[in-house]
Parts: structure tokens; sequence; C-alpha cells
């Protein structure tokens, strides 16, 4: 079965993860199918589409973060500078301190504002100044100010929005080579949420980034490339298969999209 | 109004006041339920201290660092007991404590499929369900026995540290201290599964995410997160391993001759107790009710100094 999906050609060195035919499943019920993707190094990967059709859960394989959940299988392969991450030999932590990732949830440690910063990085053995580091992490993610007179409380002690820029410092802070993103700004108030899309702007300098939003002008604002994922109904199933519709520069998907899902969805004519 | 319509289905927007009446006589009854509680605790300390009054009056705080404990002269002294109340149950936590919290860790990571986790946590929770006097004889049968010749091993071998110093030949401070790590074993292991299980998968995923192996999340992330917890459960244990007195008269050996020895006879405050109410009369029995009283002060301290740990560790981290 093969979706027509428009893969852009881009040379291989610009690709950073490719995806061959990814099938995951959770149990017997397949999440996603099939999916061909090439995420484009030193850019904004956007991943939209309706709720419940896999874009946290094929995000979730870039950094092998499934592992975690016991029906999890996939199938296909999952390239990242040339290595299938998930061959046997592939060392999910080695993984994980290059592909950071940012939670749907907030998820601070119980620990201090500033430990929260310094535990990522030390484990990845950063060997830095560590108070610089934790204020241009926080910084950059657009919370210093609320932080920094009270670097020493527990970074529960943050309202949900600033949790959530929290975990993003957390995040650039272990200086990862790719950043997945899933919904980093769904907690946050318009501002906050502006500041991190400019910090996103400027990580991708350095960052290969990949965020899921359920915001269209979010894509459009800070994204290169979209993905558009859309789930159907198969014969048979338990629920809803997710695929991937149509990949593109993101200009091309909100303005002039191939697919006719597509079209609707980004236009608001959707269900 | 359009809403006015259905607003006749729901009959419940003013409470009855039989409805309320209901509320305020549930909370006398929780009142007096938790008030009964105080007074029975209340009752029992007072009755210990009102016959033990004699015995402190004669021999005042002395009682508790004089080690003669002589019926025939009347001379007692509680030393003994007391040091091996806190030696037996500082040493069994000491064991049982990396025992459980590991267990828990097993238990709570995915090493293997959670149908045997489930086994075996369920193995570990039937151990409480043995009654102690059970876990006496086997003690006395089988654990003594087994035992004797590796504690004898190790007298040969540090025998010159005062703790080692006598050859064991049979029931002794040593043993008990096992059985009792059997007896508290299931405490800590279930409360510490609980607890750790309790930590929200979240905080898992945040340590994977930066990065962490199995290891650094569990004793980095988990760990502290679940701590709270965790230290509720080996105070528990402790109150149990303070108080247990059936297995470890059974095996303690019931001497009150002070030594230093880990493999000699030595006793508890329960085990003599328990060894002497029988046939005491007069001044010993308010010896024994005295010896009775510290035991439960021992008791209080150890709980109020676990709610205090509790308190401040879980301050830290929620
Ligand atoms: N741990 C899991 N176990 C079983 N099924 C899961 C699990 N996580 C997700 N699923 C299923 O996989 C499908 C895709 O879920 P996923 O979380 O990837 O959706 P999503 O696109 O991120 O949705 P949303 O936009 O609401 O976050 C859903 O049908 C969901 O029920
Ligand atoms: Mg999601």
């Amino acid at each position: 079965m093969t979706f027509s999906t428009h893969i852009t050609d881009v040379p291989d060195e610009q690709v950073a993860i490719t995806c061959e035919d990814v099938t995951i499943s959770y149990g017997a019920f397949e999440a996603v199918k099939s999916v061909f993707l090439e995420v484009p190094r030193g850019k904004v990967t956007a991943f939209i589409g309706p709720s419940g059709c896999g874009k946290s859960t094929v995000l979730r394989c870039f950094n092998r973060m499934n592992d975690l959940i016991p029906s999890f299988s996939l199938k296909g392969r999952i390239i990242y500078e040339g290595q299938d991450l998930y061959a046997k030999a592939v060392d999910p932590v080695e993984v994980r301190r290059r592909i950071g990732m940012v939670f749907q949830r907030p998820n601070p440690f119980p620990k201090s504002i500033y430990e929260n910063i310094a535990f990522g990085a030390r484990i990845n053995g950063y060997t830095g100044d560590m108070d610089e580091l934790v204020e241009r992490s926080l910084r950059r993610a657009a919370v210093w100010d609320e932080c920094k007179d009270k670097l020493q409380e527990s970074g529960y002690s943050l309202s949900g929005g600033q949790q959530q820029r929290l975990c993003i410092a957390r995040t650039i802070a272990t200086q990862p080579d790719v950043i997945l993103m899933d919904e980093p700004c769904s907690a946050l108030d318009p501002i906050s949420t502006l500041k991190v899309e400019e910090t996103m702007h400027e990580l991708k300098k350095d960052f290969t980034i990949v965020i899921v939003t359920h915001n269209m002008q979010q894509a459009v604002r800070v994204s290169d490339m979209t993905a558009f994922y859309n789930a159907v109904a198969v014969e048979g199933g338990t629920g809803k298969v997710g695929y991937l519709v149509e990949f593109d520069e993101t200009a091309n998907i909100f303005n002039n999209p191939r697919q006719q899902a597509t079209q609707e969805y980004v236009s608001g004519r959707f269900g | 109004m359009a809403s006015s319509g259905s607003e006749g289905l729901y009959t419940l927007r003013h409470r009855p006041p039989s409805d309320k009446l209901v509320d305020q006589s549930f909370r006398f009854l929780v009142t007096a339920l938790a008030a009964l509680v105080a007074i029975i605790l209340f009752a029992i300390f007072l009755v210990v201290t009102l016959d033990a009054r004699e015995a402190i009056a004669k021999f005042g705080l002395g009682f508790l660092v004089n080690s003669t404990w002589n019926p025939s002269t009347e001379n007692f002294g509680a030393f003994t007991a007391i040091y091996g109340t806190l030696l037996t149950s500082a040493l069994a936590l000491l064991l049982a404590i990396p025992l459980g919290v590991g267990t828990a860790i097993f238990l709570t990571e995915n090493f293997i499929p959670s149908r045997y986790r489930t086994i075996i946590g369920n193995l570990v929770e039937l151990l409480a369900a043995i009654p102690s006097v059970v876990l006496g004889l086997w003690a006395i049968f089988v654990l003594e026995p087994v035992l004797r010749p590796l504690l004898q091993l190790i007298h040969r071998l540090l025998g010159w540290i005062p703790f080692f110093s006598t050859m064991p030949t049979g029931p002794g401070v040593m043993p008990a201290v096992l059985i009792l790590v059997i007896m508290v074993l299931p405490i800590i292991t279930a409360i510490s599964r609980d607890s750790l299980n309790q930590v929200p998968p979240d905080l898992r995923q945040a340590a994977y995410g930066v990065g962490a192996t199995r290891w650094t999340s569990i004793f980095k992330v988990l760990l502290p997160a679940a701590i709270s917890g965790i230290i509720g459960g080996v105070m528990l244990a402790l109150g149990r391993a303070l108080g247990e007195t059936m297995a470890v008269t059974m095996i303690i050996g019931n001497s009150n001759n002070f030594t230093l020895s880990w493999f000699a006879p030595g006793n508890t405050i329960s085990a003599l107790l328990a060894n002497q109410f029988g046939e005491a009369d007069g001044l010993q029995v308010h010896a024994l009710m005295y010896a009775a009283l510290v035991l439960m002060i021992i008791t209080f301290i150890v709980n109020v100094l676990a709610q205090w740990i509790v308190k401040r560790l879980s301050l830290k981290y929620s």
C-alpha cells in the first residue's frame, strides 16, 4: 500500500532523519502506517494533523522514547546519520543524548530550577561553566526573567507555561543535534509562544527541529517543511490508522497542497 | 427563558435538609471514632505509667543504663534489653532496606515481563502473612542451624572485632536480626513499590529524554521522587521491628547479661516482657511495666521522627 507522498529532493547530507516505510503498532493496533519521510537538517519541520493521527507516535520514535511503552513495536527503518535507530547495536541512551525531546505535558524534575537544567547537562558530560549554561538556556527558552530570582526553588513552583519553557531550556542545555518538540506551546500564552518561536528561529542555526503543533499559524510562522498526517478507519481494524498524507515545503502545504485532505485541513474545513 | 424547560429535570439544585443532616451526623460520627483512637492510646499510656510508678520511683532514670536484671535481689535495669531492641532493629533495617528497596525497583522496572513481576510481588507480600510464631520455629529449626557454620567462620576470621567476639552456639542476636529482616521485608518492599509506581511516568520520560541511563533515572529521579513514601515504609518497618515479640523471644536467647557481641544471646524489651511477665510479682511487675513504658516512648519518638523526615523530604519534592 502506498500513499501518494511527495518527497522533496534534498541531497543526503542535508537529511537528518529518514523514515523508510515505518509502521508503528501498539499491541495489535496499527497506530501509524507506512510513513516515508525525510527530515531536513538545520530546518524546522512541523507535524500537523487531527488529534490521534499519530504525530506524537512518530515523533517519539525518533529518539526511541516509545521503548518505554511495552506494547510498542515498529516495522521499517528510521535512519539517523546512516544508522538504523532501531538496529540491535544502537544504544537508546546515546540516541537520546543526540536527539532531545520536549514533551506534550510539562514534566520538570522534582528538583530546583537550577538542577533541572544542570542535571541533563551533567549527564551529557558537560564540562563548561554551569551557571552560565543555566542562564543562557533559560534566556533562550524565554523564561529567565521569571526564574532568575528563584533558581534554587523547585521547578514545580512555576506556572504550567513556565514549566514548559523550563523543559525547553533543559533540552537546549543538553545541546542535542536534533530537538523534538511535542506541542511545546500548547500551555503557553501568546507572548511566551512568540518568544519560544523566536527561540526556534534562532535554534535552527544549530539544531534540527521537529515540532508537533495544532496551531496552523505557528506551523506557518516557524516551520520550513510541514508534514500533514491524517487518520482513516480501516476495515477490520480496531481504530483509525494514521498515515502521512503529504510532506512538502510549508508554503506549498498551506497555499498549494496536492491533496484534497490537506487543503480541507489547512483551510479549516475538516471533519 | 430557553433553559427553564430543562431546569426542572435537575431536581437537586437545592439540597433537602435531610441531606445536610446526613452530612452533619457523618461528620460527628467520624470525629467520635477518631477521638476513640486517641482515648484508647492515652488510656494504655496511663495504665502502663501508673503500673510503672513504683519502679520509676525506685530506680529513676538509672533504670535505663543499669544492665543488671536480678529478681532475687530486686535490682532491675533495662539497659541490656533497650540496647538489644535498638541494636536488632537497626541491624535488621540496615539489611532490609537495600533488599526491600532493591526488590521494589526490580518490581517496578521492566527487567522481566509484568506477569512474573506480579507473581514475585505477591510472594513477597505473602511473607507478611506468615505468623511470627511459625517464623520463630523456622528460625530455631532451620535458620539458626544452617547459619551457624557461617557465623562461626566469621567469628574465626573477625573474632577480634568485639561484635563478633563470641562463638555462636545457638540462639543469639544475629539469628533474631535475620528473622526480623524477613518480617519487615514485605513492608518495605510493598510500600516502596507503591511509592515508585506512583511516580508519574512523565518523570521517567523526562529523565530518559535528557539522555539519562536507567540507573541515573532510578537513583537521581525516581527514588528521590518516591523517597517520602519509602521512608514512611521504613519507619513502619522500624515500628514493627522494635515491637516484634514472639519470633524474637524464640530465637534471641533471652539473656540479660550485657555483651557487645552480636553472636551471643541477648534480649529485647518485648522479649523480656513476654518471658517474665507470667511469673513476675511485686517490684518485678513494676519494673517490667517501666520497661514497657520505655518501649512505648521509643516507638513514639521514632514515629514523630518519621513524620518529621517525611514532611521535610516531601516539601522538597512537591
Ligand atoms: N501508549 C499507547 N498505547 C496504546 N495506544 C496508544 C498509545 N499512545 C498512543 N496510542 C494510540 O495511537 C494513536 C496515535 O496517538 P498519538 O498520541 O500519536 O496521536 P497524536 O497525533 O499525537 O494526537 P494529539 O494531537 O491528540 O496529541 C491514537 O489512536 C492513540 O490512541
Ligand atoms: Mg500528541
